[in-house]
């Protein structure tokens, strides 16, 4: 409250400014430059105007690439936090234990991400993988390299196993930070368990959890390496995600323009669902 | 509502407590009457929290058997104690309404709606709640939040003890005696029996019928405040009650007369010792000191006017000895003597009064 | 001389913290800035240390203007409400701090606190860290750094609030002691009128951003200049009520009214205000210059050797603090003795009446 203005303050944020307008400003110029307009090389560039942008919207090939970017991101959203909190929730709150299950929570995390496709990669292959030996011994027909379906199966498993424990941590970090009292007070009401996990775990779970979707969310719309390295976007498109699509359309075919307009319509619907989705749920905490 | 039997209680939080000082708790045998406001009082590590715990269950005593009524409770758990209690820091269910709140502990028991709503608007009204039944609880000062908890334990009609562990803490120190007033109040229209631990006399005194002074795992005395102030039982009582605390100095026996620096000290105390024990204290308040030439004369060593008494320091052979006076009272300007008055003046041995 | 504020304000955005003050600091005893919460203490010392800038005015300290100085190039030492120490230094490190950004010699840093510590008894937890201490010894700590720094300006901003009561009688008689011969000017925040009296000293009395009144602490206490200054300072709240002088009586009420003393024989007829103190309001028979009241008891609080009791007396709601523990229960009709010799006449404008 007892604030004075002091105009040599701005200098302090400067560094930050000129920080934050090399690595995101001036790139995200050059891609909107691009976007507008269509170039063959040389440095020559002809003025386009909205052209890519409906270009990329009418496309057949961006609306089945969104749809199952839109599929995985929901999959694996449906599936890590409620396993997440789960697993959060079975784990010791006190005693030694709780080191050695933190230690083996964040050990996936550790691994570089195109090491965590190689290994599902060599993990599943169906005639010398463990997993792809082991899938196939059961009787299920099963070939990631082949099949659609268990292509995207194991690159949904591949995300689950590599990014659940993030859930977890989070979770966890929130449910330790609950004090004692309310589980008493809640024994006391004559609570079950049911009754603590909707109305005192949860919802003091609940910025924790926001900030554990919202970055599964923004991670798994923009996943890229682990699946480019496990299938290539394979069989076919059936697993070509928006990113690996985006890489396609700009490195492979060299359509900067399209790409450019791609990148922007991208970016601009994980700004917008992030912002709907904090808004909702940060709403009445104001209060 | 219940009795309280704590059939010698005693509570180590280690595994082999050899050493007296590794009880947490040192024997406490006591009954409790049903419906009477209780404190817990003493400074942090008097076993207070460890007893509270042990009534609520959860701490099983190392030795010793906690009786509700007649029936043996010490392995009953919590849920099925009856208590109901309100902790440090408020306890609200966050997502619910004020009304969903107070109905959650009856909703959980399978309570027919009707009576629920019935029983939460005569516990709101009772609390100063009612305005408030349909706002969100976490929205709620400090305040109105324990009193939600409070109320959560009273819609309840099998309460056998409400527990109140340290409650003002996180109060606006100007809003601390309204809910103070407010507590005492509820104890006289319900009438169950309530426990309250605090480390503050004024809570104590205020809130209970009678006030159990805890001090390093023992209790000290169990007494009215009036008992408390004038008749402290142990010189940790007259030290931690009333402030400035009560004076104590070394005592002799001569004569079969108690003697402090060989003055003669007329006591309340019937019967001396026969062999002096340890130590042997003279106790009285500094309130019940006033100037008279007819006692033993004293050094003034400061004389603070703090509005409503005055406090005056003074000495005598090294010891020193704190006296308040009304305001405005005279003191001499020479040869100030001193005398104790009899009635509350008492002889300690080794802490514990001579009765 | 030692800080002196002339025509200072603060403003902040459109708000004012502080309206114009002005006020000087001696350098011996303490001084005290005595007000509730918001009332503009903590601003006052931060525009006392060159924390802040006052928005207009002057900051003298020792006969320099050091306003605008900022707080590194001055010397002064802040003790705060918070204890706030380094949890990865020890003790003696915590201590040593100031010292050894000022580049003094190890060995003369060893002998300085060591002497600092032996005063304030924390030589034997010098090798631990602060948060193995209780509280009292870590605001200890922190009152050793600021001791050890020899600080020529010491502000205290309610530096015992967080303590035990027990711990916070025992500071409060040592701290004046503490800093008697250090030659540093020392501000000390508070908002209990109870401890202003017991550091003794200068009062400033401050009410929303004004200095009220400023004087000797007693003085101040037994002649407020306005009915704003005594409720400042007085707590339990100071009494008021409306009364009317008709030719030689004033009436409270009808039937309740006594005789203008000689003082205030000159006073023209009209309307006025009573302020009692809570303690000169006392439970029991009236003497012949006192004035019988007849009141319900509405609430009863006991602090360790007061009673303070609110009374309703025909709908208006008076305070009474009586010496002792006294057990009332509320709705009893108590008899009660209002001594009129005692009490503050005001203005309707708020100002004293000249007796």
């Amino acid at each position: 409250m007892n604030k004075t203005p002091n105009p040599k303050a701005w200098l302090f944020v400067i560094p930050v400014v000129v920080l934050v307008a090399f690595n995101a400003l001036i790139p995200l110029m050059t891609v909107v430059n691009y976007s507008v307009q269509e170039t063959f090389g040389d440095n020559v560039f002809f003025w386009e105007g909205m052209k890519w942008f409906e270009e990329v919207l009418r496309s057949e090939r961006f609306h089945e690439s969104f749809l199952r970017q839109i599929a995985f991101t929901g999959m694996i959203l449906v599936i890590e936090i409620p396993l997440g909190i789960a697993i959060a929730l079975a784990m010791p709150r006190k005693g030694p234990w709780v080191s050695v299950c933190l230690v083996l929570m964040a050990l996936p995390l550790l691994i570089p991400w195109n090491v965590v496709g190689a290994m599902w990669n060599i993990f599943a292959l169906p005639d010398i993988g463990l997993l792809g030996r082991m899938i196939n011994g059961l009787g299920i027909d099963y070939n990631f390299t082949q099949q659609p379906v268990s292509a995207w199966s194991t690159t949904v498993l591949m995300d689950v196993w590599h990014w659940t424990s993030l859930v977890v941590l989070l979770s966890y970090a929130g449910l330790s930070a609950i004090p004692d009292a309310y589980y008493q007070a809640a024994k006391i009401d004559g609570a079950n368990a049911w009754a603590v996990f909707r109305f005192i775990q949860l919802p003091k779970m609940k910025r924790v959890l926001t900030i554990a979707i919202l970055l599964r969310f923004m991670d798994s719309f923009m996943i890229y390496t682990e699946p480019f390295v496990l299938t290539g976007g394979g069989p076919g498109n059936t697993t070509t995600f928006l990113s690996i699509d985006l890489v396609k359309i700009a490195l492979g075919q060299f359509d900067l323009g399209p790409a450019a307009a791609m990148s922007l319509i991208y970016f601009l619907i994980v700004l917008l669902v992030s912002w709907i989705f904090y808004t909702l749920m940060m709403r009445g905490e104001e209060n | 509502m219940a009795k309280i039997t704590l059939d010698r209680i005693k509570h180590s939080y280690l595994a082999k407590p050899d050493d007296p000082d590794d009880w947490a708790l040192k024997e406490v045998d006591e009954v409790w009457e049903d419906g009477t406001a209780y404190a817990l009082l003493g400074p942090s590590g008097c076993g207070k929290t460890t007893l509270l715990n042990i009534i609520s269950g959860l701490i099983t005593p190392t030795h010793g058997r906690v009786l509700f009524n007649n029936d043996d409770v010490t392995n009953t758990p919590t849920t099925e104690r009856h208590i109901a209690q309100v902790f440090q820091f408020p306890v609200v269910y966050d997502t619910m309404t004020v009304q969903e709140n107070l109905a959650f502990p009856l909703r959980n028991r399978g309570v027919d709606k009707d009576k629920i709503k019935t029983r939460v608007h005569e516990i709101a009204k009772m609390l100063d709640l009612s305005e408030m039944l349909s706002r969100r609880a976490s929205g709620l000062t400090a305040d109105g939040k324990q009193k939600i908890s409070l109320a959560r334990g009273l819609v309840r009609d099998d309460v056998n003890v409400i527990m109140f562990d340290e409650p003002l803490t996180v109060i606006d120190p100007h809003l601390k005696w309204l809910l103070r007033s407010k507590l005492k109040e509820l104890h006289q229209s319900v009438g169950v029996t309530m426990i309250y631990v605090t480390h503050d006399q004024t809570e104590a005194l205020t809130f209970a019928d009678r006030v159990v002074v805890l001090h390093e795992g023992t209790v000290v005395q169990i007494g009215t405040p009036v008992e408390l102030f004038e008749e402290p039982q142990h010189t940790f009582v007259g030290h931690f009650i009333g402030s400035p605390g009560m004076n104590f100095l070394p005592c002799d026996i001569i004569d079969g007369v108690a003697s402090f620096a060989g003055n003669t000290i007329e006591t309340a105390t019937q019967q001396l010792p026969e062999v002096r024990p340890e130590s042997l204290e003279v106790g009285v308040r500094p309130e019940f000191i006033h100037f008279d030439q007819k006692g033993f004369p004293v050094k003034i060593d400061k004389v603070d006017d703090l509005g409503r008494y005055q406090l005056v320091q003074t000495q005598h052979q090294g010891h020193s000895i704190k006296i308040v006076l009304n305001e405005g009272e005279e003191i001499p300007s020479e040869n100030p003597c001193i005398v104790f008055d009899p009635k509350y003046t008492r002889l300690y041995a080794d802490g514990w009064v001579i009765n | 001389m030692g800080i002196e504020l002339k025509k200072v304000t603060k403003q902040v955005g459109a708000e004012t913290y502080i309206y114009e003050t002005d006020l000087s600091f001696e350098k011996d005893g303490f001084n005290i800035l005595l007000g509730t919460t918001l009332s503009g203490k903590t601003t006052l010392m931060r525009l006392m240390a060159g924390l802040e800038r006052p928005s207009s005015g002057e900051v003298w300290f020792e006969g320099q203007d050091v306003t605008g100085i900022p707080v590194q190039k001055r010397s002064v030492a802040m003790v705060y409400q918070q204890f706030i120490n380094y949890p990865n230094f020890n003790v003696f490190e915590n201590i040593a701090s100031p010292l050894r950004v000022s580049g003094v010699s190890s060995q003369e840093i060893k002998q300085r606190v060591g002497k600092i510590s032996d005063l304030l008894k924390l030589t034997p937890f010098l090798d631990r860290s602060p948060d193995e201490l209780s509280g009292g010894q870590q605001q200890r700590t922190a009152l050793a750094r600021a001791l050890v720094k020899n600080a020529a300006l010491v502000l205290l901003d309610e530096p015992l609030a967080n303590l035990d009561y027990k711990l916070r009688e025992e500071l409060r008689d040592e701290l004046p002691k503490l800093f008697q011969d250090t030659g540093a000017t020392v501000v000390y925040a508070t908002s209990e009128p109870l401890e202003a009296l017991m550091l003794g000293g200068r009062t400033a009395t401050l009410h929303e951003g004004r200095v009220t009144q400023y004087g000797p602490t007693s003085q101040i206490y037994r002649a407020p200049n306005t009915l704003v200054s005594a409720q400042v300072f007085s707590d339990p709240p100071i009494n008021t009520a409306p009364v009317e002088k008709k030719n030689d009586t004033f009436h409270l009420t009808d039937l309740i009214n006594w005789s203008v003393p000689v003082e205030y024989a000159n006073l023209s007829d009209g309307q006025y205000v009573i302020g009692v103190r809570p303690h000169h309001l006392t439970v029991g028979t009236a003497t012949e210059d006192m004035v019988r009241l007849n009141g319900t008891v509405q609430i009863a609080e006991i602090s360790g050797s007061e009673s303070i009791i609110h009374f309703n007396v025909e709908g208006h709601t008076w305070v009474s603090e009586s010496h002792g523990v006294h057990q009332f229960k509320v709705g009893d009709s108590v008899e009660l003795s209002l001594d009129v010799s005692r009490c503050f006449y005001f203005h309707q404008s708020g100002e004293l009446v000249a007796g």
